[in-house]
């Protein structure tokens, strides 16, 4: 030890106040994390915010496209809109359900493959998984065409299974063809959503500890019933995720039904699309967005509440 | 499945574990009496956990056989053994609950009325009013105890433990120890315990298998392997040993006669693994509380007839109970001594010559051509 530190320090001339500059740094090392938020926040107000309270204004409104719109507070619209429009949304509802179902019908497996037994495959599957996004959405769509073309490839040998008879008589399909019918939309609405289906689902399979599966066969658990009691209910957080990153955006999905099918398999987003940019009935096209959101939030919070994920809610 | 606890006799003939090219487990042959507290202990890749997963049918041998009770359950899968594992940091179900965790193994075997044996069974581990807690809200010794209790309530008629107290701070492990031993004691089903810790071993089995490289270095009551280990390995691995390279130069009565580094020692014979002949080397082993420590000045007053080594203190720790001394010797470079702190001798400081000395009886022979380390480094590492 050197003899500096052998005499206590010297005390400070004058009892040291507490600065003004550094009650001036803490006030401002609080407010950091407000300003962190900030850029989040302003997108927020400026992409979301505002554009929800023009379009809510808007769904009041009545008028013309010459005589322009006034707020008149109009709510009937949202009773017409929903009297004249109710099959498209109740056929989105019903093509977006049976597509998540589809959705996890496939994903599952695939992700519980990816997660536990692909071994040293697991990043390669992972990435043919996210690869189709490397294709823009429309053109993966326009493929669709081509693949259940009349005639094609796919659309024989469906046939000639038998297949298109038994989705005929479920009413998907008409006679020999897949395409312009609702199970093309389908297909269109399966294959684009997989991936927000299997990501998750993968995620939440991945966590689970391989010792929980020997913990569950060592205390009698058959394979099956270690899925049933152990995998399945740990994976749920992913199932509630997956269905959803999956439904909702289907159910407002316009392109598939554009391109895929008919006047016939039209849904919601085609009707609100062309109200918007065709008809150009803004009140109208505003109020079913609404209804659609409000929907769609009714039957989410329903969902999460039944399916009951702590960590999601 | 069965629900009595008898018959628990574990028999394995020639089983081994193969990866590749990697032998993890060589052809073993052990048997595990019903009933009884058996420890595997080895370091990390020893084979021990192999071993024991073996058994539970979490891994298929590459070679030999398991059986349980006489019936040969090699081929059976883990869900139709009649044995429990209590797995190490205890995989307990996150998603259910401690009741349902307890009571799992019941359901799976269709067993309807489970209320009564699951309220017994946590109350036979202490915690009844933890029974709808899930366990991320239980601390880690109550999560030890619902391993085992989900475990126990099958009445299996062998209950392995992997390495059951490794995740307890060491207080908790000392008392878990305890408390294991009295359950089982409670219950008489055959135990298996597996672990790298030496003295958790000592304390709670009644036989413990040494295991080192894939083998089975040697098997036998805690006290026994301590006072007669059979190689280096062994000898280092529990507890500390004092090894001195010796010349073999006759023998007189039961005892060999040894030189080291100019100092007659004597060993019996019956203590002595290894072949031994004139002019031979072998290992002296002595441990390092039987070995007393006298000043230099003293050295009239140490009775005839004793082994002693002079030397110089390098180190001294005083510890509460004991003072442990390592001193520097020509016999040998660094020899540990513990002396009971009864009359504690002041010229005892680091740099004081001083002879040890100890009751030939109390040392053990091994072969000399071992590593002489061998087992040390493994202490230091767990």
């Amino acid at each position: 030890m050197s003899t500096v530190t052998d005499r206590p320090p010297a005390p400070p001339e004058t009892p040291a106040p507490v600065p003004a500059a550094m009650r001036r740094a803490a006030g401002r090392k609080r407010r950091v994390p407000y300003w962190l938020l900030l850029p989040g926040i302003a997108w927020l107000l400026v992409f979301f915010v505002a554009p929800m309270i023009y379009q809510a204004s808007t769904s009041v409104q009545t008028g013309s496209l010459e005589a322009g719109f006034k707020v008149t507070w109009h709510f009937a619209t949202y009773w017409d809109a929903l009297t004249e429009y109710y099959p498209q949304f109740l056929r989105s509802f019903e093509y977006s359900a049976i597509a998540t179902v589809l959705c996890l019908a496939i994903g599952y497996p695939l992700a519980y493959t990816i997660a536990f037994r692909a071994g040293r495959w697991r990043n390669l599957i992972l990435i043919l998984v996210i690869a189709p996004f490397f294709t823009s959405f429309l053109i993966r769509t326009l493929a669709w065409e081509t693949i259940l073309a009349d005639g094609g490839f796919v659309v024989q040998t469906l046939n000639q299974l038998h297949i298109l008879d038994l989705t005929s008589s479920l009413g998907i399909t008409q006679g020999d063809r897949v395409l312009a019918t609702p199970l093309a939309v389908i297909c269109g609405l399966t294959y684009n959503f997989l991936p927000f289906m299997i990501l998750p689902l993968y995620t939440s399979l991945e966590r689970i500890d391989g010792k929980l599966h020997e913990a569950a066969g060592d205390l009698y658990a058959k394979p099956f019933t270690v899925f049933r009691k152990v995998t399945f209910p740990l994976s749920m957080p992913g199932v509630v995720a997956g269905t959803l990153l999956t439904f909702i955006p289907a159910t407002g999905d316009y392109i598939n039904a554009e391109l895929l099918g008919t006047t016939n398999q039209k849904m919601i987003g085609n009707v609100i699309q062309s109200q918007f940019l065709r008809v150009l009935d803004y009140p109208t096209a505003a109020a079913l967005s609404f209804i659609l959101m409000a929907v769609i939030l009714a039957m989410v919070m329903f969902y999460i509440r039944k399916a009951g994920t702590e960590e999601l809610v | 499945m069965t629900h009595d606890s008898s018959g628990g006799e574990v028999i394995l003939s020639g089983i081994s574990k193969r990866y590749g090219a990697f032998t993890a487990v060589h052809p073993l042959d052990l048997t595990i009496p019903q009933g009884s507290f058996f420890a595997l202990l080895g370091a990390s890749g020893c084979g021990k956990t192999t071993t024991l997963r073996m058994i539970a049918g979490l891994e298929d041998p590459s070679s030999g056989t398991v059986s349980l009770s006489g019936e040969d359950v090699t081929a059976l899968p883990p869900y139709k053994r009649p044995v429990n594992t209590v797995f190490q940091n205890y995989a307990l179900f996150p998603h259910l609950d401690i009741y349902e965790n307890v009571a799992f193994g019941l359901r799976r075997r269709g067993i309807k009325s489970v209320k009564k044996q699951v309220e017994d069974m946590l109350e036979l581990v202490e915690l009844g009013s933890m029974a709808r807690r899930k366990p991320n809200q239980l601390s880690g010794g109550q999560q030890q105890r619902v391993a085992v209790a989900r475990a126990l309530i099958n009445h299996p008629k062998v209950l392995l433990l992997d390495e059951p107290l490794g995740a307890l701070d060491l207080k908790l492990r000392r008392q878990m120890q305890l408390e294991l031993k009295r359950i089982q004691t409670e219950v008489g089903i055959t135990f298996v315990h597996v672990t790298h810790d030496q003295e958790e071993a000592m304390t709670m089995a009644d036989t413990v298998a040494v295991m080192n490289g894939g083998r089975v270095e040697q098997l036998g009551a805690p006290a026994d392997l301590y006072e007669n280990p059979g190689s280096t390995f062994v000898a280092n691995f529990l507890g500390t040993s004092n090894l001195i390279e010796a010349e073999v130069t006759g023998t007189s009565g039961d005892d060999l006669l040894l030189v080291a580094g100019g100092q007659k020692l004597a060993l019996p014979t019956a203590r002595c693994s290894a072949k031994t002949a004139v002019g031979g080397r072998v290992l002296a082993g002595v441990r390092p509380e039987k070995i007393s420590v006298a000043h230099r000045d003293d050295e009239d007053s140490i009775a005839d007839g004793r082994n002693r080594i002079p030397g110089r203190i390098v180190d001294s720790s005083f510890i509460g109970v004991s003072t442990q001394f390592v001193i520097d010797s020509p016999v040998c470079p660094e020899l540990e001594v513990f002396v009971q702190n009864v009359d504690r001798d002041s010229r005892l400081v680091p740099g004081a010559p001083v002879v040890l000395h100890w009751n030939p009886a109390h040392t053990f022979g091994l072969d000399a051509a071992q590593d002489i380390d061998a087992g040390v480094q493994e202490v230091e590492a767990a």
